[in-house]
């Protein structure tokens, strides 16, 4: 028996019009951590799904060796069968249902079709000290962070019996602790039980410290495989992603800063489903035209809720305080009035709430801003392409035309479709909520490019992210945001990671 | 070529329909030994369905609004028949009048039920539910149990046709009627028809040729020539052929001018307007909707009041084709709107369908409830084929979605 306990030999796989995966070879040794990393669109969800079973035998042309035999899997549970278990991006939990029966949910314990709970039970606490998750086994999964339903779901590929465990962005949605505390449990888990991992991610320095060896695709080709027993640099692999050195993450930019567009004072705003619980703390900004002003913060800290709140109490209830556009005060009761005035909010939640997934592109585009297209009360949809090639053109959407639907794009270009819409709508302050969250370093690169283009347009740029690096690269000055309070103001010239950081824990330790 | 093979890739599920109208038309024009394209049935079959094509409009919007549907509109056609009946019949009122307080009372209804949807969030199906029966109820309290008969406008609009402006001087050489022995009066011609249908072709010509001409000036994107061609032709024929089958009958039906102003303006609204647009981006993602500055409760109560109002112009065409405002008229009409609107490509989830899909649906139902009758079918067996018709076109839209769906 070879080495390798996958082996995944000139993998093409085509959609009409598309060619996903091409003469893709992709092998894994046992007991290793393999790191699978590539932008958006370049391969990689496609090629775990072949594995999976996904896209069944037939589909793709190629072979796949795991374990020292070809596999045709037809469905996931053929690859599960084999042990190749899968964690997607998007968890697949039930939330109204326990720990423990999500843990065996679709491999129930069971004795004659009838579920047994004291052996379900036990080999749940079991699985969950394995993976280290300190909570009951009856505790419903909707009442559990992210981080541990990610937990839960490592349980569950556990209970299982896999050999191979595939994790799809596992960190993208968790913080600093928790995605810490996941590193740690794979590479225990890789130490102690000897399981393969296949990660797929786009934080690199979760990549080189964990993983043993790194494989890079590009355009659905693989480019090259590294070894990472002596840790690489970041841009020998972005070199690798990109197909050139990126020498700048961030655009070179000199600011031009005018007079305040946009003030919010004294905002208060309570939760909508607990009157009596205040979440946004008596909040004073001021943002200039032509400046781009970070919100920095940890997750959960109400920086989305402050943001919502403000566009047409998108979020919340109880909501006081004032808004000036241009010295005059202006009142927003609803997002129709907040678009009217010349607000924008792009959404962090670019899959459920940023685009409409069966429509093309030109039609996401011009959703916000219908009324530019309209005569009396016809839609002139002529207008309607011409608004979308433009775009299509000026921000580089890679698709095969505005006729596409966006359900169909890769991450990069979905948020060139959302930035598009807004840009559209001719928003005087735009509100840009981690705008580059799950996208590739190439095309980050052009979506910073965009937000520098509309603060030289005089616009006034909010911007919301938990990146700290992205906030110091691209914006003029930034809040600091903890519990719903501002609790610093710094030029970014002056500011650095260590000085964000401690004026949190400071202000969290203070109360 | 590119250009022809997107636009039929863009369109495909259109032409699928249309297909399948044909071979349906083909196949019980077939098993009924030509009867069902007998001039007399085509001009009946028209009266007899405007019902399932006016309650599919307004069940395509419900639809497109996230896979919503309205039970209630059976049982709101026969609240607005007992109306009517109580209004012309009962207390004498000009049946102008009686008309026009019948279909606000189908309004109001839809006001109702679109207020408990939109603002109290219940959800549609149990909102509806609610109006199926009490809808039924009241009307069986109007009526109590008896049939009332109408008369005056309400039978001109649901058998009446246009007066012929020129009797008996259609040219010879189109009497070919006799030869194919398919009319009851022989050599009859109606020139209304004939006149309006190719009136309405050439129109349609000269509009599309003069919009093709001013979008190439304004530099927007337009469809191929060829293709444009087959379509000016096509439709030329069908039109006229049309025209012409109904002019062998009784001429233009009055119920006719009704669907296809209610198709005109409801294509217009869905395409061509803001409040259409946000219907379908509202059902293709309600949260991106929203943030987008959808008023989504507005769309929606829009929506359902929009669908009683139709249901109250469905009951004054069914009362008047039945000259009657009976207890249990609209039995199972929702199911044949619902239907429709599935075999006319309707997402289930919503987002995805059109007006013209609801339109061919609705021809598809009218023309399998009308072939089925005709060779005598047993009702039972009726409601089978129909049934499983639906779950096929569902069913055929899943599969080729799935085989086209990307990564």
């Amino acid at each position: 028996m070879s080495e390798y306990i996958l082996e995944m030999n000139n993998i093409t796989k085509e959609f009409p019009g598309v060619i996903a995966l091409s003469d893709v070879t992709f092998q894994v040794k046992k007991g290793e951590i393999h790191a699978l990393v590539g932008e958006n669109g370049a391969g990689k969800s496609t090629l775990m799904n072949v594995l999976s079973g996904i896209y069944p035998y037939g589909s793709y042309s190629g072979e796949i060796i795991f374990k020292g035999a070809e596999c045709r899997f037809r469905n996931i549970r053929d690859s599960e069968a084999a042990g190749i278990a899968i964690i997607h991006q998007e968890l697949a939990l039930s939330p109204f249902m326990t720990i423990a029966e999500n843990i065996f949910l679709g491999n129930e314990r069971a004795r004659n079709g009838l579920i047994n709970w004291d052996e379900t039970n036990k080999e749940a606490a079991a699985l969950m000290k394995k993976v280290g998750l300190d909570e009951k086994h009856t505790t419903q999964v909707r009442n559990i962070g992210v981080g541990k339903q990610q937990l839960v779901e490592i349980a569950k590929a556990l209970s299982k019996n896999c050999e191979l465990l595939i994790l799809d962005e596992p960190t993208a949605a968790l913080n600093d602790d928790d995605s810490d505390h996941l590193l740690g449990l794979l590479q225990t888990l890789n130490k102690e039980h000897g399981l393969t991992c296949i990660l797929i991610s786009h934080k690199l320095h979760e990549v080189i410290k964990i993983a043993h060896s790194i494989t890079v695709l590009r355009d659905g080709k693989t480019i090259e495989t590294l070894d990472n027993t002596v840790p690489v640099s970041e841009g020998r692999i972005i070199k690798g992603m990109v197909g050139r050195e990126l020498t700048d993450r961030f655009p070179k930019h000199t600011p031009n800063i005018g007079e305040t567009g946009f003030e919010i004072r004294d905002w208060v705003v309570h939760d909508p489903l607990n009157e009596e619980r205040v979440v946004i703390h008596n909040v004073n900004m001021y943002f200039r035209k032509g400046e781009i002003v970070g919100l920095a913060g940890l997750m959960g800290a109400g920086r989305t809720e402050l943001a919502m709140s403000v566009f047409g109490r998108a979020y919340g209830r109880k909501i006081s305080g004032t808004l000036i556009k241009d010295g005059k005060e202006i009142t927003l009761n609803n997002i129709n009035q907040a678009i009217a005035n010349g607000i924008a909010y792009v959404t962090e939640d670019r899959k459920t709430a940023g685009l409409v997934h069966i429509q093309d592109i030109k039609r996401n585009i011009t959703l916000a801003n219908l009324k530019a297209i309209t005569r009396g009360i016809v839609i002139n949809e002529d207008e309607e392409i011409l608004v979308g090639k433009d775009y299509r053109k000026r921000f580089d959407i890679k698709s095969t035309s505005v006729f596409q639907k966006v359900g169909n794009l890769s991450g990069g270009n979905q948020q060139k479709v959302v930035l598009s819409k807004w840009i559209f709508a001719a928003p005087d302050v735009l509100i840009l909520d981690e705008p580059t969250r799950g996208i590739d370093v190439g095309a980050k690169y052009e979506i910073y490019k965009i937000i520098l283009q509309l603060a030289d347009a005089g616009k006034c740029i909010i911007m919301i992210s938990s990146e700290l690096p992205e906030i110091l690269g691209i914006t003029d000055r930034l809040y600091i945001i903890n519990e719903g309070r501002v609790v610093g103001e710094m030029k970014t010239s002056e500011a650095t990671q260590e000085d964000i950081m401690a004026t949190i824990i400071r202000s969290s330790a203070g109360r | 070529m590119d250009g022809i093979k997107e636009f039929i890739n863009r369109n495909l599920r259109q032409y699928g329909m249309i297909i399948a109208l044909v071979i349906i038309i083909v196949f019980f024009g077939f098993v009924t030994g030509g009867r069902l394209i007998w001039p007399r049935n085509v001009s009946m079959l028209v009266r007899q369905n405007a019902y399932v094509l006016i309650l599919a409009i307004g069940m395509m919007f419900c639809i497109l609004t996230g896979g919503n549907v309205d039970l209630s509109v059976g049982s709101l056609v026969a609240l607005v028949s007992a109306m009517s009946g109580l209004m012309a019949t009962t207390l004498g009122l000009p049946s102008g009048l009686a008309i026009l307080i019948s279909v606000l009372t189908g309004l109001l209804a839809g006001i109702w039920q679109g207020f408990w949807i939109a603002y109290v969030r219940v959800p549609p199906f149990i909102a509806t539910l609610s109006g199926m029966l009490v809808f039924r109820g009241i009307n069986n309290i109007i009526l109590n149990g008896q049939t009332l008969p109408l008369s005056g406008l309400y039978v001109t609009i649901g058998t009446g046709s246009v007066p012929d402006i020129a009797p008996n001087t259609a040219p010879d050489f189109l009497r070919i009627g006799d030869l194919l022995q398919l009319q009851n009066k022989p050599e009859y011609l109606n020139m209304t028809m004939l006149v309006t249908g190719l009136a309405l072709s050439i129109i349609y010509v000269l509009v599309v040729i003069f919009n093709r001409n001013s979008k190439k000036k304004r530099g927007y994107e337009v469809q191929p020539l060829s293709l444009v061609i087959v379509k000016i032709i096509s439709f030329f024929i069908v039109i006229n052929l049309f025209s012409y089958w109904l002019a062998m009958d009784d001429g233009l039906p009055i119920m006719l001018i009704l669907l296809a102003a209610l198709y005109a303006i409801y294509t217009f609204i869905a395409t061509k307007t803001i409040p259409g647009r946000h219907i379908y981006a509202m059902g293709g993602n309600i949260k991106a909707a929203e943030l987008s500055g959808v008023n989504t409760k507005k769309m929606m109560f829009l929506v359902y009041a929009n669908m009683g109002l139709l249901s109250g112009v469905a009951a004054v065409v069914t009362a008047g084709r039945l000259m009657a405002a009976s207890p249990n008229v609209g039995v199972s009409f929702e199911l044949d709107a619902i239907g429709a609107c599935f075999i006319g490509g309707a997402s289930a989830y919503g987002g995805v369908g059109t007006i013209w899909g609801a339109v061919v649906g609705a021809f598809i139902m009218g023309v399998m409830n009308n072939g089925m009758s005709i060779i005598g079918l047993n009702v039972f067996l009726q409601s089978v084929a129909k049934g499983l018709v639906v779950l096929l076109a569902v069913a055929f839209d899943m599969y080729s979605k799935s085989k086209s769906r990307l990564g």
